[in-house]
């Protein structure tokens, strides 16, 4: 059997107002549009993935949060709706996922045998987050491809950021060898934003974008320095700041999501793909890639 | 301030071990044991609203309140989904919720009712109301804990509920459902085997348990920035819970505190306690914040006294 591969790294910002404002049939809510240099960003992307081979998505979700150990699904299939429950006036998804199983257990185990507290969530009653939701859907709408999702240890409330750090570390190395091992080509997903200071009212119309801008300049600024870095191919740079980032713009990456991709892939000392950024309610969001193959690999925006 | 009957509060805990797996151990099924007191104290009283206020139920567009009449679904806990599932369907007073959204709103609180399917109610909300109220005998009506809000918005929340409980002319029971120290083990354990996470947290809960049954919950109001520094893992802002539970019950110490069970629940602080109102007092102590009776958002300090 060939060595499986991470053929692709996004990081995928789920804000539920990119789904809502694109309307698909699964959703309940109606949009006007919005946020368009994220969702156009998206599909982009999301045109790339479709010229792409790859077997499974894997997915590390801060909304699905878990303080005993790192969960997986593990279930072929869950079919159900997920409500935002803070914007469920947004996001009402009907939702009808299909689960890579054997990928997701051979990561429980080894990142298990590697000293991680593991768990496979079997329960058939549990709903999919939003999360995850909202990242597969724009980067894959039609849903032809199985997922695994793992949940967010929240090492960064219960110690520090740096200790989210090592943590989502230890378990994005884990998870590259458990790849290689199952021969499959795997795209990862990190779902989440850059800065995540939200405003706490919202507009009448949420998709009114004369209303939409970054919480605080700070916040812009410090995210730019991220985009800087990735643009430069800098990525342990990245990943070294990301404590002091995490706390001085209490950023989303604190579930551990970017830190957990890019000790996957190594890494990466190539240039990222920038997709788009654009702010939702005031939180800093970004759509990137990393391309392993240098052939392939683009200069987006 | 307005003049409400709450005829007693609660503070429980919002893990599912006493719902699910009250057998697993003698500290859950203790728990268990005092939600049926409590539940049986609901049936005994005049109650005709149960009100609770959950901290894992988060918000971020201000304060959330649900406002379906018969919300409905099947639960399922992030961590502790091998437990099993939670089915509930609850009946909710969404008169008073529209009431309390309304007087949220008046004393300048962002607020709003939801009421949608599927709407996903959080584990703590879902043990309070099926171990207390399993028939749907009374109404209830729950209320989100804003993330980012702190001290000022809290108590004007609660204040809030105290209005509109008394412009409706409820008989309420309010219940807060929050844990004490909130540090969990962060691997798994034999529930037989359970404990406090650390000596520092249990001697904490046991300092919070004595206020409790001396009836001293606008102390315990008072010290609530303590307690999120000393015993709260540092998910939200502020431990928010008492800031609550006292600005709706009227800030006083007038109680009579009864703590009926103290349990760890993997590694937290459980407790089942139950506030009623009484003549008697510890006194007044001397209380070094200020009270607010409006909430007027953040200072924007940023904008102002720049060079």
């Amino acid at each position: 059997m060939a060595k499986g591969e991470i053929v692709l790294g996004c990081l995928a910002p789920h804000p539920p107002h990119v789904v809502y404002a694109e309307n698909p049939e699964q959703n309940e809510a109606f949009a006007e549009g919005g946020w368009e240099t994220l969702r156009w960003g998206y599909n982009r992307l999301a045109r790339k993935l479709k010229s792409i081979d790859y077997d499974a998505m894997v997915i590390f979700t801060p909304h699905w949060q878990t303080y005993i150990g790192t969960h997986f699904l593990g279930l072929p299939k869950f079919k159900s709706k997920s409500v935002d429950p803070v914007f469920p006036n947004l996001f009402r998804f009907n939702y009808d996922i299909s689960v890579d199983v054997e990928l997701a257990e051979k990561m429980c185990e080894v990142a298990g045998e590697s000293g991680i507290v593991t768990k496979m969530m079997r329960n058939p009653d549990f709903r999919i987050d939003y999360g995850t939701i909202t990242s597969c859907h724009m980067l894959n709408p039609e849903w032809d491809k199985p997922l695994v999702t793992i949940s967010s240890n929240r090492n960064a409330h219960y110690y520090s950021p740096e200790v989210m750090n090592e943590q989502a570390s230890a378990l994005g190395i884990a998870c590259s060898k458990a790849i290689e091992e199952s021969g499959k080509k795997v795209v990862l997903i990190s779902s989440h934003s850059l800065s995540h200071r939200h405003f706490v009212t919202e507009s009448p119309l949420p998709e009114d974008m004369s209303r939409e801008h970054i919480y605080n300049h700070s916040q812009y600024v410090w995210d730019m320095k991220l985009v800087d870095l990735m643009r430069d191919g800098k990525m342990k740079e990245v990943i070294d700041i990301m404590p002091e980032f995490t706390e001085q713009t209490i950023a989303e990456t604190e579930a551990g999501g970017l830190t957990w991709m890019m000790a996957a892939m190594g890494y990466p000392e190539y240039p990222a793909e920038i997709y788009g950024y654009q702010s939702v309610i005031g939180t800093g969001n970004l759509i990137a890639a990393w391309d392993p193959i240098e052939a392939t690999r683009e200069i987006v925006l | 301030m307005s003049d409400s009957e709450i005829l007693f509060g609660i503070y429980c805990p919002p893990h599912p071990q006493p719902l699910l797996s009250p057998e697993a151990s003698d500290g859950y099924g203790k728990l268990r044991d005092a939600f049926e007191t409590c539940r049986k104290r609901i049936e005994e009283s005049e109650a005709d609203l149960i009100l609770v206020y959950s901290t894992t139920w988060p918000s971020i567009i201000g304060h959330q309140i649900q406002g379906h009449p018969e919300p409905e679904w099947v639960h399922v806990d992030d961590d502790f989904h091998y437990l099993g599932s939670m089915p509930y369907k609850f009946k909710i007073d969404t008169e008073f919720a529209e009431k309390f959204r309304e007087s949220a709103e008046s004393r300048g609180l962002q607020s709003r009712t939801v009421a949608y399917d599927g709407f996903p109610i959080d584990t703590g909300s879902i043990v309070a109301l099926k171990l207390l109220n399993p028939d749907n005998r009374i109404p209830a009506c729950i209320v989100s804990s804003n993330m980012y809000a702190n001290r000022a918005e809290t108590i004007v929340l609660g204040k809030s509920a105290r209005d509109a409980i008394a412009a409706q002319g409820k008989k309420a029971v309010v219940v807060v459902v929050s844990s004490l120290s909130n540090r969990m083990f962060t691997e798994h354990i034999d529930p037989a085997e359970d404990r406090i996470h650390s000596a520092k947290d249990d001697e904490w809960n046991k300092k919070i348990l004595e206020f409790f049954g001396n009836g001293r919950l606008e102390d315990l109001s008072q010290l609530s920035r303590e307690i999120h520094g000393q015993i709260r893992v540092q998910k939200v802002v502020a431990y928010k819970p008492a800031w609550w539970m006292s600005a709706a019950m009227g800030q006083h110490n007038n109680y009579t505190g009864e703590v009926l069970a103290y349990e760890a629940l993997h590694g937290s602080g459980g407790a089942v306690v139950v506030l009623t109102p009484s003549k008697g007092s510890v006194g007044d102590k001397e209380f070094d914040e200020d009270d607010v009776e409006h909430y007027h958002g953040d200072r924007g300090v940023l904008d102002t006294g720049a060079l």
